[in-house]
This record gives structure tokens, C-alpha cells and sequence, in this order.
């Protein structure tokens, strides 16, 4: 049981890593415009 | 230019066919029918105008010719509007539009006409492949705003905005750049404010459902002293970051000694982490940390959504201030035309509006005479003569000749610009329910605070020790959330569905008023009909209309329109002169003919014959058509009605609306056009000035609630005056300056929809209330005799604040988007 203390401040720290993800992407403009990658994203050719 | 004018100028282009060779054939691109005149023998592909012939070259050179087998690609013609874009290449249209890399790539938005599917999205971002120099085209597909990327050494601007133009994408400078980018900025802020919040929570989450897990399995101390230090360690950064809006509104609550539902969200917040961080240091006892983190994620979720909702409207007003020209043409004082950028006016500058130039700014008119359209100001279809010493406004088109203006209130003081500020303003107003909701959560804090200490004072006496725990216990089951938040967001969310079906809502008040049925007055021309004029009847040989239509090209008037349409394409000789007689008629040479055209009184004095004219009762409009001095033809000009006008106004007498219709024209006409949609009898009025209308409705409103609906000026007063003004399609974009709301789509089924969504919304704000004030009340009872901890308030309060909010946000309001 005492891996806990290991294994969740691990799971921590790839919880800061999708944080930092996501913040980058949103001052990056990632979620701008919500709308038209989808239509994009079906019409490539 | 539509397909309709573009035809008028291609016959030099098109051999025209024998008529008995015709079938009907279908334009290459647009899929409209070719007007037999136009289909050229033999040839694989054929086209309805220059315009669509244009497009399809273009597109088929570079090989795009799948947008043609695109799935989802509307049947529409496009609109080439043939403009040449010099003024994109101004110095001082890069100085204000333009931002350029250090890469030396220029950047520009662009606000694009036209753009209404997915297919527009395939064509307009494979720009960069058909215009040379273009290295990135993007289009946000929501707000038809393309942001273009182009290296300014290779092509200038003014071929890409032609090229953009030629696929029927007229394009705009987005003037709203600056508020854009804070905007944008705010948004961005807002949302990873959500992101950190909402993943601390869950992570908090996650190791209460240990310690939860613990209580009943048992857990050794030291697994559950970690995982209180685990919790605080995760709240602590949420309620500093994301959290810390809510202290900040709460303290200038305080400072402005005001209750604020922030308040008691920020009493709960720091009661609830003190007392679980006291638990924590101590070791025991529960810790609140996953109600205090999800709370935070909450609120700020349902805050986001609002904000969000409400820009619908205030960006349509902005992209409507792009619709204004860029550039004016300023005369200096030796009599040169300079180009100057729009935002550069000021007051005293002359200006100098072509025939089809948009005015730039308010101004008064120096010297020309000339008929502007106005629609997008005031509505009103008909063009309006204007001379020497009136007053014009920016954003109305010239139509008929050169005009010199001197600027009177440029830029942002012009009356479009305060216009699109009104609607603005508009958007932020709160419906009185909302309002209702406001005020209940502020005498909530306040009960709120008082029962919790209460709570303190008689538990003190009984338990001690039980004491602060139910003191809590209550501040935290008793979030207000449920009952601030959920209104305010049924509200939004009802009005961001409906902008989907082009159903513009200014306030939520409308949609409160709307729900109950009242009385409900329409307006006829332009409302219950069609509000532009075509062609009901011509007397005359067929010999006559070729010449009409020449010597309409000529005109932009809307009855030239009517004649084309009423005609039907023919062969166009060529037009050697022309002369308009403002307000009177067109008089002109084709193919060595005199023709006239226009009132009977004007054309009858000028061959010399007798007018002998009866008033016309039925509401038409006679046009007399003289040749070489000898009147040859007659047309008669009316209004249809709307194909859903009765069946929309049936199913709201049916749904207990008293609909009633005032008309400006007269009895004869209202009558007929009240027959046949169904109004009786003493409800049609004919003969109505604005000012009778406005009595009309301030009679009714003082008893009642009155819905008006109409679209052009003369309605803008009683729009004012109604419980609820609404404005319809093709009417004034302006009159959404009287109006409560904005119907962009045609008809009265847009009406019906709307009246029929408000009845539902109001019925998902009534579920909200109920449902959180009943939760709220059993919450108190069970927390001041101690009858649940701070956990269990903690688990029932985002769990009911969660169902409200749900409610509230997915409610069955209005229906799907429409393109």
C-alpha cells in the first residue's frame, strides 16, 4: 500500500503536465473558433 | 451585382438561341436555371451570368472542382459584387487593417459577405491555392471572418480581395479588431481559469473518495493524513488562481455595501478550506476540499457559458459596422480627390459619393441631387430623394447620381455607429426575471448569513462541538448558486439558440413578455408581404420590353428590378443616352427610340397627351411606358403576401394571440391582404401614419402587454412604444435600435418560433426556481437541527447545483441551428 506515496505524487505530476497542455493551447488560440475545424477537418481532401 | 443584373451586361458574351431551341437548363455553378436567351449551343457547361462563369473558371484552372460534389453546399447563387478594391492597397488602409510579420507577411480580417455553409469554408480557405501570394487563408465560419496571410511583394491586396469577390465572397475590413483582441484575450483567460479548476477539482475529488472510502472501511492514519495533505495541497492553488475571482468580487461587494451572491459563495469558500485545513493540521474529522474545489469549477463554468452567450448579438452588430465603406473621397480645396480612410474624416471635409459609393459618414448634402437607399438605417425600400441642405447618414447607398457632402458627425459619433453601440448595450440589459433572480440571491445572503449565525449561536448551547461544523454545513448546502446562475443562464442559453435560427433577442425581458399571449400588431407592407414590389400586370406589346429593359440597366431603381423580373431575360440593345428625372421616371435612347418610363402624370406631360388618371384605391403603382412620343404600355407594380403569413398567423390566434394589423396603406388594401391571412375585420387598419400607429399602440399597451412587429421607420415609434418591439427580416438592421428583437429570416414563421420558445423558456426558468429554492429551504431545515455535516452538504450541493444548471442549459427552448 505504501507505493501511494510514490505512485500519486507521480500521477500528480503528469496531472501538471495535461494542465500545462491545456493552458498552452488556450493562450495559444487552440479554442478560438469552436466551429469551423470541424467542418474543416470532414472536407479535406 | 446579383446573377439577375450580371445577365443584363453579358450579352455581348452569350449567342442567344432560337426560343424554341430552349429547355431548361441548369447553371454550371449557381444550379439555377439558364434563361433560354443565355444557353449556348453545343457547349458542355452552361452559365446564368458572367458572374457564376467567372467562378467557375477559376475554380476549374486550379482544379477545385469538387466543391461541386461537396456534400453539404446550398444551391445558391453567389454575388459577385465586380468591384475593383483599389482602396485595399491605400497606405492608410495597411496602417489601420494590416499587421505585418517580421517575416515581411502581411495580415489582414476580413469581414466576408455570402458566407453561409460548410462548403464556403473548402472554397474560401483554398484561396491561397487559386491567388497567387497567398500563404494562408482561415475562415471562422461562425462570424464569416477570414483571416488572410499574404506576402505583400508578390500580389497586392486588392487582387486577393477581387479574387474573394469572384467567388462570391464580397470582402470588408473587420473594423472591430482592437475590442477583438481584448475580447479574445478575456476569453482565453476565462478558459484556462476553467481547465486548472477543473482538474484540481477532479484530482481532489479523487482523494476524498479515498478518505470517504476509509470511513467506512477503516484506513490507517497515516494513508489518511496523506491524503488530507494531498486534498489541501490541490485546493489551495485553486482557490488562489482560478478561486480568487470570487474574493476579489466579494470584497468590492463589500466596499460598495452591497449584497452580491459572490458574498456567501466566498463565506463558504474560506469557512469551508479554514475548517477543513484546521481538520487537516489537526488530524481529524472531515475536510471539505472537494466541495470547495468543485464549487470554484462550477461557477466558473456556468459563468463562462454566459458570457459566451451574450456576444451573439453584440458581434453581428460589430460585423454590420464592417458593411460601411473604408475609404472616403475627400475633395481638397483646389477641387482634387484625395482617399482617405474612413476613420480619418472629421467634421467639414467634403466628400464625394459616386452613384453606387456607400456614404461614408453623416453628413449634409453640399450640391447634386440624387435617391439614396436607406434600408439599412431606417428599412424602408423605397429609395429617398435627396438634395442640397439634407441631412444624409453613413452606411446608406447612392444610387442614382454624384453628390457632394460635407462630413457633420464622422467615426464613431455617426448614427450607425451609435446604432451598433445600442445594440451593444442592449445585449448586456437583464430580463426582470433575471433581475427577480438577482435580487432573491441577495436577500439570500443575507438570510443566509444571519440563519448561520443562528445556527452558531443556538448549537452553542446544545453541542459545542457540533457548533461550527453546522454552521458550515448550512453556508455550504445553501449556495445560491443554483438560484443566480440558473435563470440567468436559461436566459442565455435561449437567446444563443435562437441566434442559431437567426432569431436576434436583445434582452431577456422580450422573452418574459413574449410568453404570456396579448395582443400582437403587424405591420403589412414588409411584414405579412413580401415588402418589395414586382410585377402584377403589363398591357402592352412584346416589342416594348426588350427596350424597357435596356433603359432600365441603366437605373438601380427598385422598379427597374421589377420590370427585369417581370419580363423575363431578353436580348438587351444597346442604350445610346440616358437621363434620370429624380422622382418622376427615365427617359433615354435605344436603338435609335425615344423611350419614357415612369409616372403617368410625368410621362403623359411630356408627349403631350392627357393624363386623365383615376387615384388608384387597390395600393398599385402605375407605370406608363411612352415610345417615340406615343404611349404604348402600361405596368402595374404590387406586393405579394408572404407564403407562411396565414398559416403563421393562424396558429397564433389558435395559441391565444389577438393579432391585429396597422398598415400605412390604405383601407382597401389592408382589407384585402387582412381576407386572406385571416384577420377579421375590425382588427385591420388601414391608412395608419407612424403617428396613428404609435397612438395605436400606446392605447393598447396601457391596458395590456403589445407585441409590434414591423420593419421599416414608420414603425420604429410604435416598435419604441410596444411591450415588445420586433423587427423582421429585409427591414432596417437599424430598426434593431427600436426593436427588442431581430428576425433575420424571412417570413412569420421565424415569429411564430419565437413566441413559441419564449412560452418554453419561461417554463425551464420556472423548473430552475422551484427546484433550487425547494433544495434550498430542505438543505437549511436539515443542516440547522444538525441533521447532515459539512460532507454531506458538500456532496448535495454541486450535485443539486449540477441538475439546476443542466436544466437550465440543455432546456428544449428553441429548435436546431438553421444555416
Amino acid at each position: 500500500m505504501s507505493v501511494i506515496f510514490l505512485v500519486l505524487p507521480l500521477a500528480l505530476l503528469i496531472v501538471a503536465g495535461a494542465v500545462w497542455a491545456f493552458v498552452w493551447s488556450a493562450k495559444r488560440g487552440q479554442y478560438d473558433d469552436l466551429e469551423t475545424p470541424a467542418i474543416r477537418a470532414i472536407q479535406d481532401d | 451585382m446579383d446573377c439577375w443584373q450580371a445577365r443584363m451586361f453579358m450579352t455581348n458574351v452569350a449567342e442567344p438561341l432560337s426560343p424554341a431551341a430552349a429547355i431548361e437548363v441548369a447553371c454550371a455553378h449557381c444550379g439555377l436555371p439558364v434563361p433560354a436567351g443565355y444557353v449556348e449551343a453545343g457547349e458542355e457547361r452552361q452559365f446564368c451570368c458572367n458572374g457564376c462563369r467567372t467562378a467557375w473558371a477559376i475554380l476549374h484552372e486550379h482544379g477545385l472542382e469538387r466543391y461541386y460534389e461537396l456534400p453539404d453546399r446550398r444551391d445558391q447563387p453567389v454575388r459577385s459584387s465586380g468591384r475593383r478594391y483599389e482602396d485595399f492597397d491605400h497606405p492608410a488602409f495597411h496602417t489601420l487593417y494590416v499587421t505585418t510579420t517580421p517575416a515581411g507577411i502581411s495580415r489582414v480580417e476580413l469581414y466576408l459577405e455570402g458566407v453561409h455553409c460548410g462548403s464556403c469554408v473548402w472554397l474560401v480557405e483554398r484561396v491561397a491555392l487559386v491567388a497567387p501570394g497567398v500563404i494562408r487563408a482561415e475562415l471562422d465560419v461562425r462570424r464569416s471572418l477570414a483571416t488572410v496571410e499574404w506576402d505583400p511583394v508578390a500580389t497586392p491586396l486588392s487582387a486577393v480581395a477581387r479574387t474573394l469577390d469572384a467567388l462570391g465572397y464580397p470582402p470588408h475590413p473587420f473594423r472591430g479588431v482592437v475590442r477583438e483582441r481584448l475580447r479574445r484575450l478575456e476569453d482565453r483567460a476565462m478558459l484556462v481559469r476553467i481547465g486548472v479548476a477543473g482538474a484540481l477539482s477532479v484530482n481532489v475529488m479523487l482523494a476524498s473518495l479515498a478518505l470517504y472510502s476509509g470511513w467506512w472501511s477503516g484506513m490507517e492514519a497515516q494513508y489518511a493524513r496523506f491524503f488530507r495533505w494531498t486534498a489541501l495541497g490541490l485546493t489551495l492553488p485553486a482557490l488562489l488562481w482560478p478561486g480568487r475571482v470570487f474574493f476579489t468580487s466579494a470584497l468590492a461587494a463589500l466596499r460598495t455595501r452591497s449584497l452580491h451572491m459572490d458574498l456567501p459563495i466566498a463565506v463558504a469558500l474560506g469557512a469551508a478550506f479554514a475548517r477543513g485545513a484546521v481538520n487537516t493540521v489537526l488530524d481529524t474529522g472531515p475536510v471539505y476540499f472537494d466541495g470547495v474545489a468543485m464549487l470554484v469549477f462550477l461557477l466558473l463554468c456556468g459563468r463562462y457559458l454566459q458570457s459566451r452567450g451574450q456576444r451573439a448579438a453584440a458581434d453581428s452588430a460589430e460585423l454590420l459596422f464592417s458593411l460601411t465603406p473604408a475609404t472616403a473621397r475627400v475633395l481638397g480645396a483646389n477641387g482634387d480627390v484625395r482617399e482617405v480612410p474612413a476613420e480619418g474624416l472629421v467634421p467639414g471635409d467634403v466628400v464625394e459619393v459616386r452613384a453606387g459609393d456607400t456614404l461614408p459618414a453623416d453628413a449634409v448634402v453640399e450640391s447634386g441631387e440624387s435617391a439614396l437607399n436607406v434600408a439599412l438605417l431606417t428599412g424602408e425600400s423605397r429609395p429617398v430623394n435627396v438634395r442640397t441642405g439634407d441631412q444624409v447618414y453613413g452606411g446608406t447607398l447612392n444610387i442614382e447620381s454624384r453628390l457632394r457632402v460635407r462630413v457633420t458627425q464622422p467615426g464613431e459619433s455617426s448614427r450607425l455607429a451609435g446604432i451598433v453601440r445600442q445594440v451593444e448595450e442592449g445585449t448586456r440589459r437583464k430580463a426582470p426575471v433575471v433581475l427577480l433572480a438577482d435580487r432573491l440571491s441577495g436577500w439570500f445572503t443575507g438570510v443566509v448569513l444571519v440563519l448561520a449565525g443562528v445556527v452558531l449561536f443556538i448549537w452553542m448551547q446544545i453541542d459545542p462541538t457540533r457548533a461550527v461544523d453546522n454552521a458550515i454545513a448550512l453556508l455550504v448546502v445553501t449556495c445560491p448558486c443554483a438560484l443566480a446562475l440558473a435563470t440567468p443562464l436559461a436566459v442565455t442559453a435561449a437567446i444563443g439558440r435562437a441566434a442559431r435560427r437567426g432569431i436576434l433577442i436583445k434582452g431577456g425581458d422580450a422573452l418574459e413578455r413574449l410568453a404570456h399571449p396579448s395582443t400582437l400588431i403587424l405591420d403589412k407592407t414588409g411584414t405579412i408581404t413580401e415588402g418589395s414590389v414586382s410585377m402584377v400586370r403589363f398591357d402592352g406589346e412584346d416589342w416594348v420590353k426588350p427596350l424597357v429593359i435596356a433603359l432600365e440597366s441603366e437605373s438601380s431603381h427598385p422598379l427597374a428590378n421589377a420590370f427585369r423580373q417581370g419580363f423575363g431575360p431578353t436580348i438587351v440593345p444597346p442604350v445610346t443616352f440616358s437621363r434620370h428625372v429624380i422622382g418622376s421616371g427615365i427617359i433615354g435612347r435605344v436603338e435609335g427610340h425615344e423611350v419614357i418610363i415612369g409616372k403617368p402624370g410625368f410621362v403623359a406631360s411630356t408627349i403631350g397627351v392627357d393624363a386623365n388618371q383615376p387615384q388608384r384605391g387597390d395600393g398599385l403603382t402605375e407605370v406608363w411606358i411612352a415610345v417615340d412620343g406615343k404611349l404604348v404600355g402600361r405596368a402595374l407594380f404590387g406586393d405579394a403576401v408572404r407564403q407562411d403569413a396565414a398559416p403563421s398567423i393562424r396558429r397564433l390566434t389558435s395559441g391565444g394571440w389577438e393579432v391585429r394589423i396597422a398598415s400605412g396603406d390604405s383601407q382597401g388594401v389592408v382589407d384585402s391582404v387582412a381576407r386572406e391571412v385571416g384577420v377579421v375585420a375590425p382588427g385591420a387598419l388601414g391608412d395608419a401614419t407612424p403617428e396613428a400607429k404609435l397612438a395605436i399602440v400606446s392605447r393598447a399597451a396601457a391596458t395590456s402587454p403589445v407585441v409590434m412587429v414591423g420593419d421599416g421607420v414608420n414603425d420604429a415609434a410604435a416598435i419604441a412604444a410596444a411591450s415588445v418591439g420586433i423587427a423582421v427580416h429585409g427591414g432596417a438592421e437599424a430598426s434593431l435600435e427600436a426593436a427588442d428583437v431581430y428576425l433575420t429570416r424571412p417570413g412569420l414563421s421565424p415569429l411564430v418560433e419565437l413566441i413559441e420558445g419564449s412560452r418554453r423558456t419561461m417554463r425551464v426558468i420556472r423548473l430552475g426556481i422551484w427546484l433550487s429554492l425547494g433544495y434550498n429551504v430542505v438543505g437549511v431545515g436539515l443542516a440547522m437541527f444538525g441533521l447532515i455535516n459539512p460532507l454531506v452538504a458538500a456532496v448535495m450541493m454541486p450535485a443539486s447545483s449540477l441538475t439546476v444548471l443542466l436544466i437550465a442549459w440543455r432546456g428544449r427552448t428553441f429548435g436546431e441551428a438553421v444555416p
